[in-house]
This record gives structure tokens, C-alpha cells and sequence, in this order.
């Protein structure tokens, strides 16, 4: 294994209790992240990208969730058997997260000041009055405007763009050695969206931090990150540096996924429909035997029913689950 | 504030003065007659009768009536009662302090119970401590006062014979043995409101800390690596609170009402045993007064609501 991974999630299941049975919403994952990389874990809705990010700050419900196997290497610390008091020095303090929803993420009756401030001093130690100093620092590293009056503002003074500043300033506010965001931009307006990434990016280069981008949206990770882990039906299926994910994608759902991108270089002429992939996402109650992939897939072959396809090497960091992967890309 | 407390006071006089309408009219329209007396007494001719009631003005139009009970009241001259012939200011205050009291002691009671019971059992839904509190809750206010005031009174009074059963005014005592002797005489009204109230609110409580307990928000505050009990206190406690002030705060006079119903078991010589008496004796004046001061309760504490809004919740501004 790679001594510079600060983080590695190995083995990683996640199921839920529901009154139908157990639902298998992460089942056996593997992600690895270097020290100041950014990693994107793509997958369309339901495929466990999610849970899998909540579980290693251990934000899901527990009941109904649990982690039922693997292990969370935190700087070589595993947080699985963490108590609620460890797990609360991590939090925040050297793991930063940011939530899909930023209308709906910040408590309405406190100002953003004190919401980042409590962060700040309960890690920091600081004073009420230097904790929003620090704060008003925060919200100017993430381009508000008026920061050392912004602070007094309640979130619903700020439109949907400056409250996800809001958090990533929250989120960033003790300095984390990575910073999660889930679904950082999928709540708001295409322009603004390209903002916060690039806010996220530039926060990364001066803070020197890694990043573990959540998201649905192939643009993004190729836009923003080093490498790219594809989740299917709580499974990683394909693992690649970005350059070669897109060059030559090796499994057939992240082929689908690349070739369901809109793109402006295709000829108008050409009345061509945009590619989608047929079928939805099996369930996770229970989940087919073999490649889960295979109902909705071009290529499968009897084999691909039979087994579960393990992730094989293919090429330098290029990993997939597809036993046709030579033979298709 | 200021500005806005003014004209939310401004707001009330029309509604006090529909409220006061309506009152007086509804019992210039009930039989009875305070003279009534006078017609029963052989040796009061049935014209000195007539020259009476017309000197005093019972004779004029009903709007001619009001407008004079209404300058009446504005003047601060409330009437005095047919009964007693005792000014109705001067029930009304004697009786207030004990009924504040009573009353006051058991919602004190009931928020002691329902916060730290439903917030405890809203934090862990379902477990056991949670469905014991609802069940308890439930058997609570299914049992109406009435009712458990006399179990209470069977229990306490008659066979253990811990507490008096009957309220009284005049305790020969002086010093902490008459502050005792309240104590004991009060302590059966106070539960019986107050476990009813608190009962009612538990399971309010509990719900309105569940809808905010799943809100997003709570997860950014637990990410934030805060305690858990600082997660609840401050950000789920918080936010819930604002529904629960308007029904605490709305109830209020529900509870004036409901307490009418206690002080006549218990005999507590309150606003609610004087307002019940008044209306059996036809005593307009102190009926007249009573309702009034129950209306401006109802009013006041709309707008406490009001102001605990704003503080509550900074999305409500008062403008």
C-alpha cells in the first residue's frame, strides 16, 4: 500500500436496516486518497457515493445504519471502532465537510458568523470574539464581499452561491487535511457552480489540502480532479487518473456515463439522440447475483451473470470490474 | 420593538371592543333581570319597580346601554355585583393572585415535564424510555381534569388524608407555617393542571424536535465535531422551540378556561369559581368583568407570542 494515502478506505460495507430488509447501499468499497489529491467518486443517484463519504465522519444514522465490514484508515488510524469523543476531534478539525444543499445546510436562527465561529472554538479554543475574527477571515478567503459585516448575517441574507461559500468557509475554518464535498454544486445555478469549483480548487492549492469530491457529473471530475473512482450499486466498478478514464474508459457503465455527456462539438447535422444507459440501478435489497451491471449492459455474456467481477489492474492505476474489459475498450 | 409593540397594542383596542360587542350583547339577550328581587317583594309596587329600572337606564336601547357600560369601564368603574353589592374590580382582584398562582405554578409544572420528556424522548425515538413517555402522555390527556381531580381528592384526601381537599382563603397561620399550609392546599390543583398540560406538551414536544432533529442543518452541526448535547441543545432545541411557544403561548387562555374547571373541585377561590358563580347568580356585572379580563389575557398573550417569535426565529422581523 501506498504510505502517502491519508486516507483509505478499505473493504468499506454500509447497510440499513429497513422494514423491507437490509439495504445494501455500500457493499465492499475501496478509495484511496493521497495527501493534497483530489479524487472524485462518481455514480448516478442511489449508487452509494453518498453514504460512503458520510460514513467515514460517521454522520449517517446508526441505527438504522451500520458499518458491517472494513476499515477507514484515517493517517493510519482506523475510525470504524472510534468512539463518539474521537470521532468528534476528527470531525471538522482534520476532516471538513460540505453538504449537497447549502439552502437547507446552515441553521436558520443563528448568523453565519457564530455557525462558523462554533467550529472554530470548539477546536481552536479560542475566545467568542477572536473565533468571529477568524470567521471574518474565513468568509474573505472564500470572496465575500464585506466580510467583518457579512458575519452578522443570517443565512437567509444570502443567496444559494454564497451560503455553499458559507460552508466551504465552515468546512475549511480549523484548517482539515481533507476537505469532503458532497455534491458541492448540484443545488445550484451552471455559472455559479463553475465558481465554486474553482473556489474549491483554489482553496486547495493554498491550503494544501486533499480533496474527496463527491458527484453525479462527469464534467466536474474532469474538470477538478486527479483521479476518478466509479461507483456502481455500492461497488466501485472503475478506478482511473482522469486523463486515462476519459481516453479509454475500460468498464461499460463508465463508457455509458461518458457517452450520456452532452457535447457542443457534436455536429447539429447529425440528428444524433444523446446516449443514455437503459434501465435504472438494480436494488440493493437484493441485489443481482454476478456483475450488477449486466441487466443493463451491452456486453454482457452468460459469464457476467455468474460471478461477481473482481477490480483488476489494466494498466498504471487504471482498475475495473468487467471481465470483457480487454476485449470492449 | 418599541414601534412595533405600540401598534401591536394599537391592534388590539379594535378587537378588545369587538369582543366587549359581542359580550354585552349576549347578555342583554339572556332572561334575568336584576330586579328580579324587587318583583318577588310584596311591598314594592310594581311602578316604583318601573321608575327604578328607567332612572337607572335598564329601559334605554341596547347601543345607548353599551356606549354608557363602555365609558363606565374606560373610566376604570367596573360595576359593582348584584350579589354581593361589592365592587367587581375588587373581586376580580382578589380572586387574580390565586388563580395566577394555581395556574401559573402548574404550566411551570407542565414545561418542567414536557421539555426535558420529549426532548430526551424525541433524541431516542422508539426506545423504551420513549414509548413509556408516550404511553404515560397519552393516558395523560385522555383523563380530564374533572376526573382525576376526584381521584386525586379519593387517593390524597379521604384515604391516605395527606391533603386537605378543600382550598381555603383564610389560613389561620402566620410566617413559613401559612406559606406551608398554602403549599399543601395547593398541591392538587397544581398537579392535576399540570400533568394534563405537560402531557398534552410532551408529546408535542417530541414531535417538534423530531421534524427538526432530520434537518440537514443538524448533520452540518454534528460534522462540525461539536458534542452531541451541544448538537441537540443548541440547533435542534432552538429551532424547535418556535412551535412550541405559539401553542404554549396560544394555550394560555385555553388554560384559563380549563382551570375553571379545577377550581370548582378543588374550591379554589379563583377568577374561574368566581366567573361559574356569577353566571348562576345572573350577576351581569361580574360575568361583564370576568369575560373582559379573559379577553385582554387572550390578547396579551398572542402578543408575547408574537414577541417570542422574533426572538426565536431572526427570520421574523417586526416591521
Amino acid at each position: 500500500m501506498n504510505d502517502g494515502r491519508i486516507l483509505d478506505i478499505q473493504g468499506l460495507k454500509v447497510h440499513f436496516a429497513t422494514d423491507d430488509g437490509m439495504v445494501r447501499a455500500v457493499d465492499g468499497v475501496d478509495i484511496g486518497i493521497d495527501r493534497g489529491e483530489t479524487v472524485s467518486v462518481v455514480g448516478e443517484s442511489g449508487c452509494g457515493k453518498t453514504v460512503t463519504a458520510m460514513t467515514i465522519l460517521k454522520l449517517i444514522a446508526m441505527p438504522p445504519g451500520r458499518i458491517v465490514a472494513g476499515r477507514i484508515l484515517w493517517q493510519g488510524r482506523d475510525l470504524v471502532p472510534m468512539g463518539p469523543e474521537q470521532m468528534r476531534s476528527i470531525r471538522a478539525k482534520e476532516i471538513g465537510f460540505v453538504f449537497q444543499e447549502p439552502m437547507t445546510s446552515l441553521n436558520p436562527v443563528y448568523t453565519v458568523g457564530s455557525q462558523i465561529a462554533e467550529a472554530i472554538r470548539e477546536h481552536e479554543g479560542l475566545s467568542r470574539r477572536a473565533a468571529l475574527d477568524h470567521a471574518a477571515e474565513m468568509l474573505r478567503l472564500v470572496n465575500i464581499p464585506n466580510p467583518s459585516r457579512r458575519v452578522h448575517d443570517y443565512p437567509h441574507q444570502f443567496s444559494g452561491g454564497m451560503r455553499q461559500r458559507v460552508m466551504i468557509a465552515m468546512a475549511l475554518s480549523c484548517s482539515p487535511k481533507l476537505l469532503i464535498a458532497d455534491e458541492p454544486t448540484t443545488a445550484l445555478d451552471v455559472t455559479i457552480q463553475a465558481q465554486i469549483l474553482d473556489l474549491l480548487d483554489e482553496m486547495k492549492q493554498r491550503l494544501g489540502m486533499a480533496v474527496l469530491l463527491i458527484t453525479h457529473a462527469m464534467g466536474v471530475v474532469a474538470e477538478t480532479a486527479q483521479r476518478v473512482v466509479v461507483m456502481y450499486a455500492g461497488k466501485v466498478v472503475e478506478e482511473a487518473p482522469v486523463a486515462a478514464l476519459f481516453a479509454r474508459p475500460r468498464h461499460p457503465y463508465t463508457q455509458g456515463l461518458i457517452r450520456s455527456i452532452p457535447r457542443l462539438d457534436m455536429a447539429a447535422t447529425e440528428h444524433r439522440r444523446l446516449e443514455a444507459i437503459p434501465g435504472t440501478v438494480p436494488s440493493l435489497l437484493h441485489p443481482p447475483a454476478g456483475c450488477r451491471f449486466a441487466a443493463r449492459c451491452r456486453h454482457a455474456v452468460e459469464a457476467c451473470r455468474a460471478e461477481e467481477p473482481a477490480l483488476r489492474e489494466l494498466g498504471p492505476g487504471h482498475k475495473a470490474a468487467c471481465i470483457r474489459a480487454d476485449e470492449i475498450a | 420593538m418599541t414601534q412595533y409593540l405600540v401598534r401591536r397594542l394599537i391592534i388590539a383596542i379594535p378587537s378588545l371592543l369587538g369582543i366587549s360587542v359581542i359580550l354585552f350583547t349576549v347578555l342583554a339577550l339572556a332572561p334575568g333581570d336584576p330586579f328580579e328581587e324587587l318583583a318577588t317583594n310584596p311591598a314594592i309596587p310594581p311602578d316604583v319597580r318601573a321608575n327604578l329600572r328607567a332612572s337607572l337606564g335598564l329601559d334605554d336601547p341596547i347601543h345607548v346601554r353599551y356606549l354608557s357600560w363602555l365609558l363606565a369601564m374606560l373610566r376604570g368603574e367596573w360595576g359593582f355585583s348584584f350579589v354581593s353589592r361589592s365592587p367587581v374590580a375588587d373581586l376580580i382582584l382578589q380572586r387574580l393572585p390565586t388563580t395566577i398562582a394555581v395556574i401559573g405554578a402548574a404550566q411551570l409544572l407542565a414545561l418542567a415535564i414536557a421539555l426535558p420528556v420529549g426532548i430526551y424522548a424525541a433524541t431516542r425515538p422508539y426506545s423504551i424510555f420513549d414509548q413509556i413517555a408516550n404511553t404515560l402522555a397519552f393516558v395523560g390527556f385522555s383523563l380530564p381534569t374533572f376526573f382525576t381531580g376526584l381521584l386525586f381528592i379519593l387517593l390524597f384526601s379521604i384515604y391516605l388524608d395527606w391533603l386537605p381537599f378543600v382550598f381555603r382563603t383564610q389560613i389561620d397561620a402566620t410566617g413559613w407555617r401559612w406559606w406551608w399550609e398554602q403549599l399543601r392546599q395547593s398541591i392538587m390543583p397544581v398537579l392535576v393542571l399540570g400533568l394534563f398540560q405537560g402531557a398534552a406538551w410532551t408529546r408535542f414536544v417530541r414531535s417538534a424536535v423530531l421534524d427538526v432533529i432530520r434537518l440537514d442543518h443538524v448533520t452540518t452541526a454534528r460534522s462540525k465535531g461539536i458534542s452531541e448535547s451541544a448538537v441537540t441543545m443548541r440547533h435542534v432545541v432552538r429551532n424547535a422551540m418556535i412551535p412550541v411557544v405559539t401553542l404554549v403561548a396560544l394555550q394560555m387562555p385555553a388554560v384559563f378556561g380549563g382551570a375553571i374547571v379545577t377550581e370548582q373541585i378543588f374550591r379554589v377561590p379563583g377568577i374561574g369559581s368566581l366567573l361559574i358563580s356569577a353566571i348562576l347568580a345572573n350577576d351581569t356585572p361580574v360575568i361583564m368583568g370576568v369575560t373582559f379580563v379573559f379577553a385582554c389575557l387572550v390578547v396579551f398573550f398572542n402578543l408575547v407570542a408574537d414577541v417570542l417569535y422574533g426572538w426565536l426565529d431572526p427570520r421574523i422581523s417586526y416591521r
